[in-house]
């Protein structure tokens, strides 16, 4: 279909959700998960703020780089990898089809 | 005993107009807030963002919108219990509530109106398995008395401002030694805080690790040592008397969860009529609200705060008649 990329989300449990993406919405990967109702709260509303959409990249995508803002969230919050991204940062786009993510957990 | 007519929970935007609008109806209100400051996660979270949504104003910063709100209800002469968590709230036989915070302060009120945004910030606890078990026995996520460090060994953890300040702080002023660790190799904070604490490492105020975090806590009764592991899989176990792990707030919902309010998903529902919550006398606006068709933004509080007034004027004074007076022909008249 066209401005569709398909994208595989594993929730915190380990369950695996298809979801299809919309290029043409301006979306990015925390309103994604959002828009499907997954556990995302996205609190700060996407300012790269709150590390509430804090995902791993599983798959070998060629994504944007973390930029500055995102860093410094990183840098505070728990559970960061190498593959940590903030879905926030991530806008959805047609070079995202296949991609796959994992939820990462949350802290107390 | 604090009095007044609308308690207002959270002193964010929203809750800041409330006094506004309630103003105009005569009716006086008091606002508590957890965080130390005015303005809910503009002031603490965003001051220098630019919002472009607010009707009149093509763009304005966080910190700005919070200051013009203050400008707007300071004829109303609102009152603040800041840097306290409303904890309970119990119904009085003149139908009135009391409200309690974290510090023990009393509010009394015929209305209280919840615009507590997102909810409360708290620390952001690492997680570490034991780690309650040395909360305020040598851990402490909020530096309240610096002098309680005095002679004392820290350790920091974190790579914003609060972490290199306490610490640049705590280093020249009170405590024996300061240890900061932080993840990452670089840090986020001010550029002056930062090249302070490169100095005072350079010059050996201060012990920095980088690329290292605090995995392990232990202790007997109090704490008594961190275990640090590097990036590179390293541990090593370090004595110390605190360790104060300032890795910024995060919002909770927090007490007001067990006041007996429907909620769906951390949100309090309420009828669109008037803000009303199920438990009467109790609204709920802005962002903390949920009702069909929703939308979390501030303008959409204020428009709840202006009509949740009138239903709490309806309450406070029912033989009342009220007629809507507009600002253009009779000012502002405050208090």
């Amino acid at each position: 279909m066209d401005n569709i990329v398909n994208i595989t989300v594993v929730d915190r449990e380990g369950v695996e959700h298809q979801l299809e993406a919309p290029t043409d919405m301006n979306m990015n990967m925390m309103e994604l998960c959002k828009s499907y109702e997954l556990p995302v709260e996205g609190t700060c509303g996407g300012m790269a703020m709150c590390a509430s959409c804090h995902l791993y990249v599983l798959s070998d995508h060629d994504i944007l780089e973390r930029n500055d803002d995102e860093e410094a969230m990183l840098d505070q919050a728990f559970f960061v990898k190498g593959n940590s991204r903030l879905g926030c940062q991530i806008p959805i786009t047609s070079n995202l089809e296949g991609l796959k993510v994992q939820l990462a957990e949350v802290g107390a | 005993m604090i009095e007044t007519d609308i308690l207002i929970i959270g002193a964010g935007p929203v809750g800041l107009f409330t006094v506004f609008e309630a103003g105009l109806l005569k009716l006086r209100c008091h606002l508590v807030d957890a965080l130390p400051q005015a303005g809910g996660q503009l002031t603490e979270i965003y001051p220098k963002k630019p919002i472009y949504d607010i009707p009149g104003f093509p763009e304005v910063l966080a910190g700005e919108l919070i200051d013009n709100l203050m400008q707007q209800a300071a004829p109303f002469k609102p009152g603040f219990t800041l840097g306290e968590r409303a904890e309970s709230i119990e119904k009085t036989d003149d139908g009135k509530f009391i409200l309690t915070t974290s510090r023990g302060t009393q509010h009394k009120a015929p209305v209280i109106a919840i615009a507590g945004g997102l909810g409360c910030f708290e620390p952001r606890k690492p997680p570490i398995a034991n780690l309650a078990d040395f909360e305020d026995k040598g851990i402490e996520y909020i530096v309240r008395d610096p002098n309680f460090y005095k002679g004392k060994k820290v350790i920091v953890s974190g790579g914003g401002d609060s972490a290199l300040d306490w610490s640049i702080f705590l280093a020249n002023n009170v405590a024996e030694s300061v240890t900061l660790i932080h993840r990452s190799k670089s840090f986020r904070g001010h550029p002056d805080s930062v090249q302070k604490i490169l100095d005072m490492s350079a010059s050996g105020k201060i012990s920095l690790f980088t690329e290292a975090e605090v995995v392990g806590v232990s202790g007997n009764g109090v704490l008594n040592s961190v275990k640090v592991q590097g990036l590179d899989g390293s541990e090593q176990e370090l004595h110390t008397d605190h360790w104060l792990p300032l890795f910024g707030l995060s919002p909770k919902l927090g007490p007001l969860s067990e006041w007996g309010l429907n909620i769906d998903k951390n949100s309090i529902e309420v009828n669109t009529f008037d803000y009303s919550t199920n438990v009467p006398g109790v609204y709920a606006i802005g962002d903390i609200n949920t009702y069909p068709g929703k939308l979390k933004l501030i303008l959409c509080g204020f428009h709840e705060a202006t009509l949740m007034v009138q239903s709490a004027f309806k309450r406070i004074y029912p033989d009342k008649n009220y007629v809507l007076k507009y600002t253009t022909v009779n000012g502002v008249n405050g208090f």
